[in-house]
């Protein structure tokens, strides 16, 4: 009775086409609803859509926009992405991408001089070295003492927020910054340079195209990679072909935050030019969105992470024009991510009418 | 007899039942008769479709077309719960019962009138009691044997009062001291007019114990036969079609010792699980040894110790071709020339999503198909290819994904991947379970094939005929003790059946109330 | 360290505790069906939302509490039509509903920050809440107090003597045994979930009203995280659930009386310990994997197929 009228039947193998597709329902679908939520609140929809997708489109300073936050999305995203498919859960990428820009932070505020010209390269670095000590943590306490990583890594992400907060009240605090929980601005120089003149989008941007290529590269034609995918779909025959768990589950978490790291330092040596409380509006958490919605595919993630980068700026385009709220992209990516479960079951099943219940046979 | 008075109406005819998955025609067009009394037998290798048939007797499963008659009228049975209320009862191959539940627990959760465990007990001990089933309703199921377990699944059964009951193969995870329980407890429930279908391919005890016979080969009803007319090889050739023989072994001089295990105790990571005590045995090249056993005596722990899944706090020591493998994992040891066809196919031989390609490189990687850490993926496709010609794996090719294969072709493409690859030392668990006889067929030749060649070979299996065909020596493991590992010329299938039961050779063949409690 | 301040720590944490038990013991019954739902986090705002603008709206908490129940019990049924009847993954529908979640309550509730709300009242039991000592210790606290303790008897009893726990513990041992033998898997684990929900809105419902009255988004600040930790360091038993809540109420009340414990440590650090304590507690339950195969329903997270 409480199963679906019709019964899903498994599909003898899983369909491509549906694979692509799906995302593409998902979102269809999540526009469709949108639509609906427009309309209810008082608004005319077809104008509220334009508001919300295409006005952010609108100039070069725009598209900069879209690109400035597709990329620590899609970094992140690239880093979870290899995780999931390896059946690590790595919910904590907002804390890994704190803790980069605290490392790459730290850095410029206090070592900036002695480096010289190799400073920006230093900060970087220090942003994913970072990210990725923050997954170590995680880590060493799945492979050594058996500890699920969704929820460690889940909890470090409140105590990096705590740390953050820590230093910019305290130690880290700009003495000339009326108070605010900010640091002092970095350096000019140790601003990433933006792609164009013009416009926001950095450097990072092209970082991100980086690391995409390099995880396409790692996931088809290395056997690390292979490993990997063995031991997300069948964990079984991963231990029965000797493939350590243990490296896997490493190489996943420290990938993930040492993407996320990058993100971070990417973000404060970028747009917003110093330390302070709100580096990010959930990028580490809506990039878990983009992984699902990419496929955990580099190509497919790159597209998602503009789309989601969309949904950032109509939440802020419609808060300017219709004095709608911008948390209104908060709803829009939660129901993105449950039309894509929800899209993403014909992959591996098929609909059939369940058979009627009494019916004599001759 | 009154001439006048009518035939009893038959308790059960299927008639035309036909029912199909997305890989497979299970039942195609099958016709069968039950009268009341009667102990009808459903005989047919693993695959030919008896489990299928037996769900949709059960109303676990709808079939696609024919009808079903109980007792004179049509009928459907939409549910395993409706065919109890009209009488059918059915006591799985693989227990339906709950490990951290009672007895008393899990028969309340089977019952379809709603009784507390409580006062459950007193029925239980009742009927256990009239058909001598030892059963203790208190127990949690975890902490009983296999025999104990499907005790209680009949006591379940039987509180139902059913009048057909089903017993699906359950004699493969009994002891033979066991099995003539059974079948003591069966004829006496016929006597008192149940009719009892019995499933199995074990031609022997069907001609012990069976009034008639439906037989299935590859979905389709090949013919009926009264066993006790009929012999074992009669029954056979309608199973299986032709006269199929494996391939006589013949004698070769062993080799040098390729694996061995001395003093070897491990306790299981299951709780549930079985410890494996003081083993000891060794394997040369050019020899197949056998370890027979009722699965749950500790096959499971014993094979993931060999093949390196499992390592570290043991007692005593394994040694591969003369290296201390104790602290090597599966890789290493592969590195040293293992080889392993585990028993789970899908998700632990293969990968399902995965094509054949890709599966070739689950355990092939040192034969050329990774150079610097970087994917030849053309030498992964060309291996793949080579494995499913030689090993004649029907219906697919490299880029074919291995969920879609069927179970036996699937299994020859993993045991081609492992006999190709060379192994020095070859580890199989259940070859051919589930595997249609022509590839059970070739799957033995490939095993001795690798013999002769100079490997050793250890393959552990439940089916005493398999292990009697194959190996040159064999041993039985019983509640994580090995047995002395003894020349098969030797030893009969008796013999053996006592060993597996923990009673010394020569002991009678009746055994006593505890060691039938035991069983 | 005076009386009053032993009293206050003490009545603190049992405050604090509260939401924790509703939340905790919910997740438990949906676990032990054998359903990981990740979304409590998710459900927990929106009952807490839910609760305040209703009781803002009608002055009346208990149609507040109600307006909770029946939030989070939608957010529920969404997470058990998706998991249950559709069969996806749990761990990823889970995270997605609360995600969901954190998002509707944020945009739902922004009109809503600020508002001044009266707090749950205390509910002293009569005679009792005069006992020397142990009156203001233990019998002055409100209703939901006590509902907690309530619920954990009740949710223990239902567990183990009921015909309905003990489908419940089968279907989340084995849902395919279960069913093969008839009983209603689907049906069991969507009450459960809802069970689950109902409990989750109750907790956040406690959060707007009783623990800090007022609204702020994301108020829950990971309670619901904690809260499923705290199933797994209870090794699924209702009795240790209510021990580990008031273990971590403790902890989260130390920060607010770290002045006057005469601990100088800086207030961003004490806020850290619930959340290391919560890292510490998984790290102790889960280090020998025994523990985890002798308690966690054995279906626990695994996707249920009843036509394969």
């Amino acid at each position: 009775m409480l199963e679906f009228p019709w019964r899903l039947e498994k599909r003898a193998a899983a369909s491509g086409w549906m694979r692509v597709a799906a995302p593409l329902i998902a979102a269809a679908a999540m526009l469709a609803t949108g639509f609906m939520i427009f309309a209810l609140l008082g608004k005319q929809p077809w104008n509220a859509l334009d508001v919300f997708f295409v006005q952010p489109l609108n100039s070069l300073y725009g598209w900069g926009e879209l690109l400035l936050k597709a990329t620590p999305l899609a970094l992140c995203a690239l880093g979870l992405a290899l995780g999931f498919s390896a059946n690590v859960w790595n919910i904590g990428a907002e804390g890994q991408l704190i803790l980069g820009a605290i490392c790459g932070g730290g850095v410029a505020l206090f070592g900036s001089t002695a480096l010289g010209p190799w400073a920006l390269p230093v900060i970087l670095l220090a942003g994913i070295v970072g990210g990725a000590a923050w997954a170590a943590i995680p880590a060493v306490l799945r492979t050594r003492f058996n500890t699920s990583e969704i929820l460690v890594s889940l909890m470090l992400v409140y105590i990096a927020q705590l740390l953050l907060g820590f230093l910019l009240h305290g130690a880290w605090r700009d003495p000339e910054g009326f108070n605010f929980p900010q640091s002092k601005a970095f350096d000019e120089r140790l601003i990433l340079p933006v792609l164009i003149e013009g416009q926001r989008a950095t450097i990072a941007f092209l970082f991100m195209l980086g690391l995409a290529a390099l995880s396409w590269l790692f996931s088809s034609h290395l056997f690390a990679g292979y490993r990997m995918r063995v031991s997300g779909q069948a964990p079984a025959a991963a231990a029965y072909a000797g493939f350590g768990e243990s490296r896997n589950i490493w190489v996943a978490l420290l990938i993930g935050g040492g993407a996320a790291g990058l993100a971070g330092v990417c973000e404060v040596v970028g747009p917003i030019g110093r330390l302070q409380a709100d580096i990010s509006p959930g990028y580490g958490f809506a990039a878990i969105i983009v992984a699902f919605v990419g496929r955990l595919h580099p190509l497919g993630i790159v597209l998602a992470a503009l789309l989601m980068s969309l949904l950032y700026l109509g939440g802020e385009s419609v808060q300017l024009g219709l004095q709608l709220p911008a948390a209104v992209t908060g709803l829009f990516q939660g129901l993105l991510l449950f039309y894509l479960l929800a899209a993403d079951l014909f992959v591996g099943f098929r609909l059939r009418r369940r058979a009627p219940r009494s019916q004599p046979h001759a | 007899m009154n001439e006048h008075a009518p035939r009893p109406a038959p308790r059960l005819v299927l008639r035309g039942i036909t029912k199909r998955y997305p890989t497979v025609l299970a039942n195609d067009g099958i016709d069968l008769h039950v009268d009341g009394g009667e102990i009808h037998a459903v005989i047919g290798e693993n695959g030919a479709g008896k489990s299928t048939l037996m769900k949709i007797i059960y109303g676990v499963t709808r079939p696609d077309a024919g009808s079903i008659e109980w007792e004179g009228r049509p009928t459907v049975i939409d549910n395993p719960a409706a065919a109890r209320r009209l009488g059918i009862g059915m006591v799985f191959q693989h227990f339906a019962l709950f490990e951290t539940l009672s007895v008393a627990e899990n028969i309340a959760l089977a019952l379809d009138e709603r009784m507390t465990p409580a006062a459950l007990a007193p029925r239980i001990r009742a009927v256990a009691e009239r058909y001598g089933l030892p059963v203790d309703p208190g127990r949690l199921v975890h902490s009983m044997s296999v025999g104990e377990r499907q005790r209680v699944e009949i006591v379940r059964c039987l509180l139902q009062s059913p009048k057909l009951l089903i017993m699906d193969q359950p004699t493969s995870v009994l002891t033979p001291q066991a099995v003539q329980q059974l079948f003591t407890t069966l004829r006496r429930l016929a006597a008192e007019g149940m009719s009892i279908l019995y499933i199995s391919h074990k031609l022997e005890e069907i001609r012990t114990l069976c009034d008639s016979a439906t037989v299935l080969r590859a979905g389709k009803v090949s013919g009926t036969a009264r066993p006790r007319e009929e012999s074992a090889a009669s029954l056979a050739r309608l199973m299986v079609g032709d006269d199929l023989h494996d391939a006589p072994l013949t004698a070769r001089e062993p080799g040098e010792v390729r694996l061995e295990l001395k003093g070897f105790s491990m306790a299981s990571r299951d709780p549930f699980g079985t410890a494996l005590r003081e083993i000891n045995f060794a394997v040369r090249g050019g020899e197949i040894v056998g370890i027979a056993g009722v699965s749950g005596n500790g096959q499971k722990e014993l094979l993931a110790a060999l093949s390196g899944e499992t390592i570290g706090a043991h007692d005593g020591a394994i040694s591969l071709c003369g290296v201390h493998v104790d602290d090597m994992g599966a890789a290493a040891r592969r590195a040293l020339g293992l080889g392993f066809v585990p028993e789970e196919r899908l998700g632990r031989g293969a990968v399902p999503a995965m094509t054949l390609a890709d599966n070739a490189l689950l355990t092939g990687s040192r034969a050329g198909m990774v150079q610097h850490g970087l994917i030849r993926h053309r030498a992964a496709r060309l291996f793949a290819r080579a494995t499913i010609t030689e090993f004649k794996v029907k219906g697919a090719g490299e880029l074919s994904v291995a969920e879609r294969l069927s179970g036996g072709n699937l299994q020859k493409f993993i045991v081609g991947r492992e006999i190709r690859l060379a192994p020095r030392v070859l580890l199989a668990a259940q070859p051919t379970w589930g595997v249609d006889v022509g590839a059970a067929l070739l799957i033995h030749q490939a095993l001795i094939g690798l013999r002769d060649a100079g490997a050793a070979v250890l393959v552990i299996s439940e089916e005493l005929d398999e292990l009697f065909a194959i190996c040159d020596r064999i041993a039985v493991l019983t509640a994580g003790r090995l047995s002395a590992v003894q020349p098969r010329a030797g030893l009969n299938v008796e013999a053996v059946g006592l060993k597996m039961a923990g009673a010394a050779p020569n002991a009678a063949a009746k055994p006593s109330p505890a060691e039938a409690l035991r069983a | 360290m005076n009386a009053d301040l032993s009293i206050a720590i003490v009545t603190g944490t049992v405050v604090a505790a509260t939401p924790l038990i509703y939340a905790s013991l919910g997740e438990l019954v949906a676990e032990r069906a054998g359903v990981l739902n990740l979304g409590v986090e998710g459900m927990m705002l929106v009952g807490a939302l839910a609760a305040f603008a209703v009781g803002v709206g009608t002055g009346s908490l208990i149609a507040g509490f109600a307006a909770a129940v029946c939030a989070s019990m939608l957010l529920a049924l969404l997470f058990a039509f998706l998991t249950l009847s559709l069969q996806t993954n749990q761990v990823a529908t889970g995270l997605a509903l609360t995600l969901f979640g954190l998002g509707l309550s944020a945009f739902a509730g922004r009109r809503f920050a600020g508002l001044p709300i009266e707090g749950l009242h205390s509910l002293p039991i009569p005679w009792l809440k005069d006992l020397p000592l142990l009156g203001p210790l233990l019998f002055r606290f409100d209703a939901a107090v006590y509902g907690s303790i309530l619920l954990y008897f009740v949710v223990d009893r239902v567990l183990t003597r009921t015909h309905a726990g003990l489908q419940l513990r089968a279907v989340g041992e084995s849902p395919s045994i279960a069913h093969a033998l008839g009983q209603p898997v689907l049906r069991t684990r969507y009450l459960a979930v809802l069970f689950g929900g109902a409990m989750s809105g109750i907790a956040g419902a406690y959060l707007s009203t009783a623990l800090t009255p007022m609204w702020v988004q994301g108020m829950s600040a990971g309670r619901g995280w904690i809260a499923l930790a705290l199933v797994v360091f209870a090794t699924w038993k209702p009795l240790r659930v209510l021990l580990g809540a008031y273990l971590f109420g403790g902890v989260t009340i130390l920060q607010l009386h770290a002045q006057g414990l005469g601990l100088r440590v800086p207030s961003e650090i004490l806020s850290m310990l619930p959340y290391a304590a919560t890292i510490l507690v998984l790290v102790i339950i889960c280090r020998d994997p025994k523990t985890i195969l002798l308690n966690q329903p054995a279906s626990l997270g695994k996707t249920f197929y009843p036509d394969a």
